[in-house]
């Protein structure tokens, strides 16, 4: 049998190298920046009260984002990443999924999120690092997680998640669930061993699985072209014998239609999907960036006339489904809102200092338990130097 | 009760947790129809079917990354690295992700019903990459449970208790022991307790202790000490992390001694941690330095493999050191 899989193409008798750049990979593309779509297009499965929430979310990461930015610049935040230009991705790949369906993020997908209804309050909680965080404020801010709306918690460590989700959607389908998994992740984290494992063991393995590369063409400052000289991220899809699109990531319709169907697929037929979509990071990598360095004001330019959000704005107005009174009021709503979440998470208090230990294990240990008396006694001895725990227990 | 080998009593174990809740899943290279290249997975595949016991492609942080998506989904995972020299491709997805799990998602989520199997140790010819014994590597990492049993009655009770336990374990399974070591099984399901070492021989004049394989090793040497009238305390570590300081702590304080038997190198090995945390719980009672029996600080080498292991020789060279103190 398997040299059977080595036979089966033409043989030929001189030797002949394919190109990797031979095969053409066609980008779906529905809306066109003035808001009309194409006259031959396929639409996504999409009605008023879908579209209507698709672009107050969008709305609302926008606002969300410039706010949570001027946050960190005032001091009051210690860190945060935009997800600028590209919140059609997690938004539209959102939307085209059921409730029940897993959400793995790398961390530029907070749009999904805020689709799924994570309140505004748990976002702050969690950048704020304070004791009402799901996460115990244990990790860095925009590592949200929410186990109610089946969203996987994000860790630092790039791509860990990708054969990760392999595993969750074979767990899903052995239970014979209507549900499947997506799992997000940039371009520059296909470029980690544990992408290369989990596209290939969720093909073997037949997982229900859709892969969603964001594909902004930088990781920090490494252009794409340093990152890989293959037909980008679409063309390895293939090579795994996984089915796989390039999409237009700045078309909402396009990230929407293609996940819509990718779902139907990996439900059916239990075989993973992989859908790249192209857009450009519009706005620095993090916090601690300043792309100046290393992009030029131009490039930026040319893709803020591709804005995702202006895009479907335009088309909701031409479908007569919003207007310009509504969109000021939405904007002024969402400003108010986000600033006075600020105010009120920023001044909940740090978790209190048992939670240092728990859920290291299910049950901390003796040892463990030992280390914390410890820290308490000190804590107690030099209250001024731990501000935020003395006196509190 | 029945006379088995420790490969079948992991069998048994992995037959009965498989019987026992159907969403249990073993997977790993060659685990499939062939059952694992040492069989320990043997007949599993026909068992429960190919959907729960299969062959991996060839990809360490694959099986270990899609092990973690497993158990966070609530299946239980029980993942096979081949050979436990090849589980560092794995580790990124062991330290980085199983260990802290719980941690970093505030119990929002966690792979606790996620178990590693991993055939470890020397003592069969296998050069650098088929003889290590990496369980310090991951006794660093908070999280893990690490568990290493030292024949078959403790290999299905430990391994079963792993496989239950709402925590990440890795299980280093003696290879060298596989077939070598034979003894009394019980056919039906039990669970010996994480966490505890045990003591297999009591003694007054010194603590002999150490894990898996390296346990025939002092208990040979203990039996060559008793020959010359020094009597010793034979204790099994049996869990790596987190690991059992009140027994040996116990112990020593009655003995005054204690001596630590590894097969892996000395530095930064797992008894350097024992003996700091003895040292400073037992100083007043210790009568000579604590002793510290392991590997050269190199890698594993073939031809000389009999000069480079902490054998009984060696052993109970320092059994009469430590004594003669």
């Amino acid at each position: 049998m398997s040299t059977e899989l080595y036979n089966d193409g033409p043989v030929v008798h001189q030797p002949t190298f394919i190109d990797g750049h031979s095969v053409e990979i066609p980008e779906l593309r529905i809306l066109d920046q003035d808001g009309t779509t194409y006259p031959n297009a396929d639409l996504p499965d999409i009605d008023q009260t879908l579209a209507t929430k698709i672009y107050k979310t969008l709305t609302f990461h926008r606002v969300f984002d410039e706010r949570m930015v001027s946050s960190q610049r005032q001091g009051r935040l210690s860190f945060y990443m935009t997800a600028l230009g590209e919140e059609a991705t997690s938004v539209g790949g959102a939307a085209a999924l059921k409730p029940q369906d897993m959400i793995m993020m790398q961390y530029r997908e907070q749009g999904a999120l805020m689709f799924r209804g994570f309140s505004l309050k748990n976002f702050m909680n969690q950048l704020f690092s304070n004791a009402d965080d799901l996460g115990k404020g244990r990790q860095m801010p925009i590592h949200y997680g929410s186990k109610e709306l089946n969203c996987m918690t994000v860790s630092s460590t790039l791509a860990t998640q990708i054969p990760q989700a392999t595993g969750y959607a074979y767990g899903q389908k052995l239970q014979g669930l209507d549900a499947v998994t997506i799992c997000y992740f940039g371009e520059g984290a296909a470029s980690e061993g544990d992408f290369h494992a989990g596209l290939n063991m969720a093909a073997v393995q037949e997982a229900p699985v859709i892969f969603f590369c964001r594909n902004n063409g930088y990781a920090i400052s490494t252009p794409a072209e340093e990152q890989f000289r293959g037909n980008g991220i679409a063309s390895r899809g293939v090579g795994y014998g996984i089915k796989t699109i390039r999409i237009d990531g700045n078309d909402i319709l396009a990230v929407l239609k293609a996940t819509q169907i990718a779902r139907a697929y990996a439900v059916k037929e239990s075989k993973p999907v992989l859908i790249e979509a192209m857009s450009y990071r519009l706005g620095a990598h993090s916090t601690s960036d300043d792309p100046s360095g290393y992009r030029t004001k131009e490039e930026e330019a040319k893709w803020q006339r591709h804005d995702p959000i202006l895009r479907m704005k335009n088309w909701m107005l031409k479908q007569n489904w919003w207007d310009e009174a509504q969109e000021t009021a939405l904007l002024e709503k969402y400003r108010e809102e986000v600033l006075a979440a600020v105010k009120v998470a920023e001044v909940i208090d740090k978790p209190h200092i048992d939670t240092m230990i728990t859920d290291v294990y299910d049950v901390p240990s003796a040892q463990l338990q030992a280390q914390l008396d410890e820290v308490k006694a000190h804590v107690k001895k030099y209250p001024e130097a731990y501000p935020f725990t003395a006196g509190k227990f | 009760m029945a006379k088995i080998n420790l490969l079948h009593a992991i069998n048994s174990a992995l037959d009965i947790a498989m019987a026992d809740n159907e969403r249990t899943v073993c997977f790993g290279e060659d685990v499939g129809h062939f059952g694992g290249v040492f069989r320990a997975t043997s007949g599993l595949q026909e068992k429960y079917g190919k959907a729960r016991c299969f062959n991996s492609p060839l990809v360490e942080q694959g099986i270990i990354g899609f092990a973690n998506g497993l158990a966070a989904q609530g299946s239980v995972a029980i993942a096979e690295i081949q050979f436990a020299d090849y589980i560092f491709p794995a580790f990124d997805q062991i330290v980085n992700e199983a260990a802290k799990f719980r941690y970093r998602t505030g119990n929002e989520f966690n792979v606790g019903k996620l178990t590693i199997r991993t055939p470890y140790g020397g003592g069969i010819a296998g050069g650098l990459y088929h003889s290590q014994s990496p369980e310090a590597y991951f006794a660093h990492t908070p999280g893990l449970k690490v568990v290493i049993p030292r024949n078959p009655y403790q290999a299905k009770g430990l391994l079963l208790a792993s496989i239950r336990d709402d925590n990440p374990v890795v299980f280093f399974e003696p290879k060298r022991l596989y077939r070598a070591s034979v003894g009394e099984v019980p056919e039906e399901d039990y669970q010996l307790p994480l966490g505890k070492a045990e003591v297999v021989e009591t003694g007054t004049d010194i603590t002999l202790l150490a894990w898996g394989a390296q346990m025939e090793i002092i208990e040979k040497a203990a039996k060559m000490a008793s020959n010359e009238g020094i009597s010793c305390e034979v204790i099994d570590l049996r869990t790596i992390l987190p690991w059992d300081i009140e027994t040996i702590s116990h112990s020593v304080m009655k003995t005054g001694r204690l001596l630590i038997s590894q097969e892996a190198p000395l530095t930064a090995g797992f008894a350097s941690e024992i003996a700091a945390t003895i040292q400073s719980e037992c100083f007043l009672h210790l009568e000579s330095p604590i002793a510290r029996v392991c590997g050269l600080d190199t890698p594993y080498p073939l031809a000389l493999e009999k000069e480079y292991v902490s054998d009984h020789l060696k052993v109970y060279e320092a059994i009469k050191k430590t004594v003669n103190f």
